[in-house]
């Protein structure tokens, strides 16, 4: 008897105990920064001065951040770069895709070899990219100077940094939307492309009003998954052109560790992290809402 | 009909080498780069045949505390990534198989912090870490890096373990299996690809991870990729060492893609498609 009301015990509390390590760890590590960069963010508080010596200034944080022009600038920058790359590896991806679609043998091996730019640190990867782009000693000048184009200062230059940068990043995701979206065309189902072929529609024809419907799913969350990463980055521009020349390559996360850790100005540094937060919570959002109806119907 | 199929499959080798050479390029220029001498290194036209040499590499493992920023990555990586398979293993196994009060509220917070960037974490934790003496400690990082991870890890594990079914549990139950002993008896056996999978996917991102490392660390306690870029000053790069350290950060990334690339395809797709 006892035996049975101490299991019925242990069966109420056991799932909070396996949850426990996790919640605990999460808690440190996650929700609490999250709670506390909250806070922060409506201080006024340099780096190097004691906890206690920070100074409440409401929302002062934000309106002094939404009237700088800085603000303007880096979402500027931000925008172009998350929407040339989600856009550009798209539209790579798809017609890859596309064109890789059925059997073909040896895929599997191609495959490993598109999964290596993603998988190698993205310090390693700034660092090769920086050398491809050295005005002096780098292969892409060298490349362009064999084919008639005069020397470049790609990563000095205001106008040219940023589309380098962003031709850095298509080169490391393109083949992550290519996986996905190849997996995605594999799992089709064959029935209404058979029939469609049967009615005697052109290939055009089955991929506008047959492929892509079917795909759109698949290409709503690799949008998404992408738009998450592509505001993430940080780690590759970072050791490319550290935000410069200027602040032509700052993005947004950048602007962060900036602002605390050159300018010294915690305070401020989180309401920018606080806005970051948002943009990823809605992004997530939308995720779950693309995923959700597809695991219904299944 | 037959010629036509053949051209096609013709074409689509031809784009498919392309591309893996436009993949790898940037990798080729990297390796080779580490094996040609400091002068090779700096010469326009690229010298193309040349003898490797390994000088680089003896040259960054005996100098400059490279030891001491591989034995800080190996034993950070390594221990946050087996907290993070028992932690999320266990939460995993909890959120599978109970019903309970906040299940709910705990796998949304779940999906949430999957998403949320370094760069939003790192004033807090800088600060949090400050207080609790934390920061500068390998401690504090590995901490870290199991909280940014165990999100994805408890994703994936779940989706593992809602695939075997409840009647082995209810079986084990029945002959008097505790909860706990049905967890390592007839869930862990099971589950071990996708902890493989898991594995694979937190060790590389701890083992590449820079932001935090470079913040929540000092010169003693730094990993690898923090070192490395500390050593690409704006003036006089050393390419050939550099290109070298590189080399040896991207090793694991190497071998990982050629041993289990399928696993991390279905890691990185996992949810986006089934099967």
């Amino acid at each position: 008897m006892t035996r049975l009301a101490f299991k019925r015990v242990l069966q109420q509390t056991s799932p909070y105990a396996l949850l426990a390590p996790a919640a605990f760890i999460l808690g440190l590590a996650c929700i609490y920064p999250v709670v506390i960069g909250f806070q922060l963010s409506f201080y006024s508080w340099q780096l190097g001065i004691p906890w206690e010596g920070k100074v409440f200034v409401s929302f002062g944080n934000f309106i002094t951040l939404f009237r700088s022009e800085t603000f303007y600038t880096i979402l500027r920058v931000t925008f172009i770069f998350v929407f040339t790359v989600v856009i550009s590896e798209l539209g790579l991806g798809l017609a890859l895709a596309l064109l890789l679609e059925g059997k073909l043998k040896g895929l599997n091996i191609f495959r490993s070899i598109f999964l290596l730019p993603m998988l190698i640190a993205p310090v390693v990867v700034g660092l090769i990219w920086r050398f491809l782009y050295d005005p002096y000693f780098g292969l892409i000048n060298y490349l362009l100077k064999l084919v008639g184009v005069s020397s470049k200062m790609w990563l000095a230059s205001p106008s040219l940094a940023l589309p380098a940068v962003i031709i850095a990043d298509i080169w490391q995701w393109t083949p992550f939307m290519l996986i996905l979206i190849l997996a995605g065309l594999q799992s089709l189902p064959a029935d209404p492309i058979e029939a469609a072929v049967v009615d005697g529609a052109s290939y055009f024809q089955i991929l506008t009003h047959v492929k892509l419907p079917l795909l759109k799913p698949v290409l709503g969350v690799a949008v998404i998954l992408r738009l998450i990463d592509a505001f993430k980055v940080l780690e590759v521009i970072f050791n490319m052109t550290f935000g410069g020349p200027g602040r032509s390559t700052t993005v947004w996360a950048l602007q962060i560790y900036k602002t605390a850790f050159i300018s010294q100005r915690l305070g401020m540094a989180s309401a920018y992290a606080v806005v970051l937060f948002f943009v990823q919570l809605v992004l997530s959002m939308g995720l779950l809402f693309v995923i959700r109806p597809t695991e219904v119907k299944r | 009909m037959y010629k036509r199929i053949g051209v096609g499959t013709g074409i689509k080798y031809l784009v498919i080498i392309g591309l893996s050479a436009i993949s790898l390029f940037p990798i080729f220029v990297l390796i080779t780069t580490s094996l040609k001498t400091q002068a090779q290194s700096f010469s326009i036209p690229p010298v193309w045949l040349f003898i490797p040499i390994l000088e680089n590499y003896v040259d960054v493992l005996f100098q400059e505390n490279f030891l001491r920023y591989l034995s800080n990555s190996i034993s950070v990586v390594l221990i946050s990534t087996i907290l993070t398979l028992i932690a999320g293993a266990l939460a995993a196994y909890s959120l599978s198989r109970f019903r309970f009060i906040g299940r709910g509220v705990f796998s949304v917070a779940t999906l949430i912090l999957r998403m949320i960037a370094p760069a939003v974490l790192v004033v807090p934790l800088f600060v949090l870490w400050c207080k609790f003496g934390l920061i500068n400690t390998k401690t504090g990082l590995m901490i870290t890096y199991t909280g940014l991870n165990l999100p994805f890890a408890i994703w994936v594990l779940r989706s593992f373990i809602s695939e075997i079914p409840v009647e082995l549990d209810e079986a084990a139950l029945m002959d008097g299996c505790s909860e706990i002993g049905i967890f390592f008896r007839i869930i862990f056996p099971l589950i071990i690809p996708g902890i493989a999978a898991v594995s694979i996917f937190v060790f590389r991102i701890a083992w590449n991870e820079f932001l935090l490392a470079l913040v929540l660390t000092n010169r003693f306690t730094r990993t690898l990729p923090v070192a490395t870029s500390l050593y690409l000053t704006d003036h006089g790069i050393q390419w050939a060492k550099l290109t070298a350290m590189g080399t040896l950060i991207a090793l694991p990334a190497l071998l990982f893609t050629f041993l289990a690339a399928r696993r991390l395809i279905k890691g990185l797709t996992a949810g986006a498609v089934k099967g």
